[in-house]
């Protein structure tokens, strides 16, 4: 190609997509729990798993799960972080996140941890250190989604 | 009857932000070209071609498979494309193996390319690998998940932030010989831990960078590397594993496979080890191409496949272990995944990588006597896992 030539370098171009998510049974009744200020798990008698997000099936058993528990609004964590930059989410950071194990659950459930000061990141890390209790919060006006509750330190 | 699987070629582009000079599909061509010619070949040696394309959200045409048939000369071959996230470019490289030892083709070309930068989106692009119902509303992409698991390996073994430093600051010094590494450098301990953090215990030194290029490799049976390779490297050993999606399964006491130590890796690792003949890795293996976006991910699988007890990957790091001179195991003598990831082909580079070592073609970082190597390739957030192993002998029994 001709070096004269100073070809166009972009073509530019915005995607928007709009989706309706199937809920389902399942999610759809851990949705409507959720406006109850309730956590549903669903358990399978027969393993005796109890599943936080809540499952239709057990795949340990191969058996459909069979019962809905509600988790306990207290729990330990099992991971954690604090998010502080490259995330452009619907929450500036920083912000604190924790896998929590709810009582009676077996499985873990990742959500927000609020109410922290996160000036100092390693402060706050060691104070949401794997083992740590935590307890649940609802928002004042739960919507069926699953940031209608938080996790704050439970001490 | 099965065929034995050479790796007759291999070929990659240099790995960088962007390559305004060309499109997708040419980048894609490119390295089909450059591979074939590599050897004096024609479109018409190869009977098969395995595509290895990720998630197109990030180049930004849907299932790019198609657009690119033409410029991979696929056009009246059998095609198939192979997307396992991250793993993918460790999936064609087994899906190839697969098509060549069953006897159904004598030549299969494996090629991709890659092209992160074409949005600025991606990390949004990454969030929508997320279920949408419970996962999605987090902050939640491939930096945060993995750091959340890096956080609870570290405190459970008693490594620090500089441990994991010195494997950053061994990673971009190998890739200083490697001229198709995207991020090299001499950088010291102070300078990954005084850059910016972004998900505790990640800092910006602790991720890979988003890199576009693209890359292609050729396998065939015994007959094909008669005619075409005096030195090949041979595919002796493959292994792939799946786990859940589910994280908060894997990280709980229950958890059938613990995502914390990555016992997972053990399962996929087992299986390639036990094809290839492999029982004491750290004698047999000279050279492990792990696949590392994260400081954190190599070691953590180098551990599970037997090379060193789990939770001592960085304390060995500080003692030299994984040096490319003088190390018990050249670890990512490339630099590895942390200094180059173009997502759809990064698993394929860590196997052209491998590959190149045991055919002594790896350049300036050619590690000395390499009889065997190993990749490995991880997708997802660690959902898809596999390990290959390449030797300089064929497979023994077969």
């Amino acid at each position: 190609m001709s070096k004269n030539l100073t070809p166009q370098s972009v073509i530019t171009e915005e995607v928007t997509l709009r989706y309706d998510y199937a809920l389902g049974e399942v999610a759809g009744t851990f949705m409507d729990g959720l406006k109850q200020r309730k956590i549903l798990a669903t358990r399978c008698s027969k393993s005796g798993m109890v599943y936080l997000p809540p499952r239709a099936f057990c795949e340990r058993s191969f058996e459909k799960c069979d019962g809905w528990i509600e988790a306990g609004h207290e729990g330990v964590i099992e991971a954690s972080t604090v998010v502080l930059r490259g995330f452009e989410g619907s929450r500036p950071p920083p912000i604190a996140v924790a896998f929590v194990r709810l009582d009676g659950v077996h499985s873990a459930i990742a959500n927000y941890v609020e109410g922290l000061d996160l000036s100092d990141t390693e402060r706050a890390m060691d104070r949401l250190a794997p083992g740590t209790r935590v307890r649940v919060q609802f928002v004042p006006e739960p919507q069926g989604r699953v940031t209608d509750f938080y996790f704050v330190l439970a001490a | 009857m099965t065929e034995q699987v050479a790796v007759l070629s291999t070929w990659q582009s240099e790995f960088k932000l962007r390559h305004p000079s060309m499109t997708y599909v040419e980048q894609a061509q490119e390295a089909a070209a450059g591979c074939m010619a590599k050897l004096g070949m024609r479109p018409d040696d190869i009977d098969a071609i395995v595509y290895s394309l990720a998630p197109t959200a990030f180049m930004g045409v849907a299932d790019a498979d198609r657009w690119a048939i033409d410029h991979i000369f696929g056009a009246g071959k059998p095609m198939l494309r192979v997307h396992t996230g991250g793993a993918t470019g460790g999936s064609v490289v087994q899906a190839a193996h697969s098509l060549v030892r069953s006897g159904m083709y004598r030549t299969v070309m494996i090629v991709g390319a890659e092209r992160i930068s074409e949005t600025p989106d991606a990390q949004k692009v990454l969030n929508q690998i997320f279920d949408p119902f419970y996962e999605k509303d987090m902050p939640l992409q491939t930096i945060t998940a993995v750091a959340l698991m890096a956080n609870t390996y570290m405190r459970r073994h008693g490594i620090t932030q500089e441990d994991v430093a010195r494997l950053v600051v061994r990673q971009r010094r190998n890739a200083l010989l490697n001229p198709h590494a995207h991020l090299k450098g001499n950088i010291t301990v102070d300078e990954v831990m005084a850059s910016p953090m972004i998900a505790y215990p990640f800092k910006l030194f602790d991720v890979c960078p988003r890199s576009s290029g693209g890359a292609a490799m050729i396998v065939g049976n015994m007959d094909a590397a008669r005619q075409w390779q005096t030195r090949p490297a041979f595919i002796t050993g493959v292994g792939a594993v799946s786990d859940s999606n589910w994280i908060g399964d894997r990280i709980v006491p229950s958890a059938e496979y613990d995502f914390i130590d990555w016992k997972l890796m053990r399962v996929a690792g087992r299986a390639a080890f036990e094809r290839a003949g492999i029982t004491d890795p750290i004698h047999q293996i000279q050279v492990a191409e792990v696949y590392d976006a994260f400081s954190i991910q190599g070691l953590t699988q180098l551990e599970q496949l037997g090379f060193c007890a789990s939770g001592t990957g960085f304390l060995l790091e500080g003692e030299g272990a994984w040096e490319m001179d003088g190390g018990q195991v050249a670890v990512c003598p490339s630099g590895g995944t942390l200094c180059t990831n173009p997502i759809a082909v990064a698993g394929l580079v860590r196997a052209i990588e491998a590959a190149n070592q045991v055919m002594g073609t790896a350049g300036d970082h050619q590690v000395k006597n390499v009889r065997r190597s190993l990749a490995t390739a991880v997708g997802g957030i660690a959902q898809f896992l596999t390990c290959s192993v390449f030797s300089n002998e064929p497979y023994e029994a077969h």
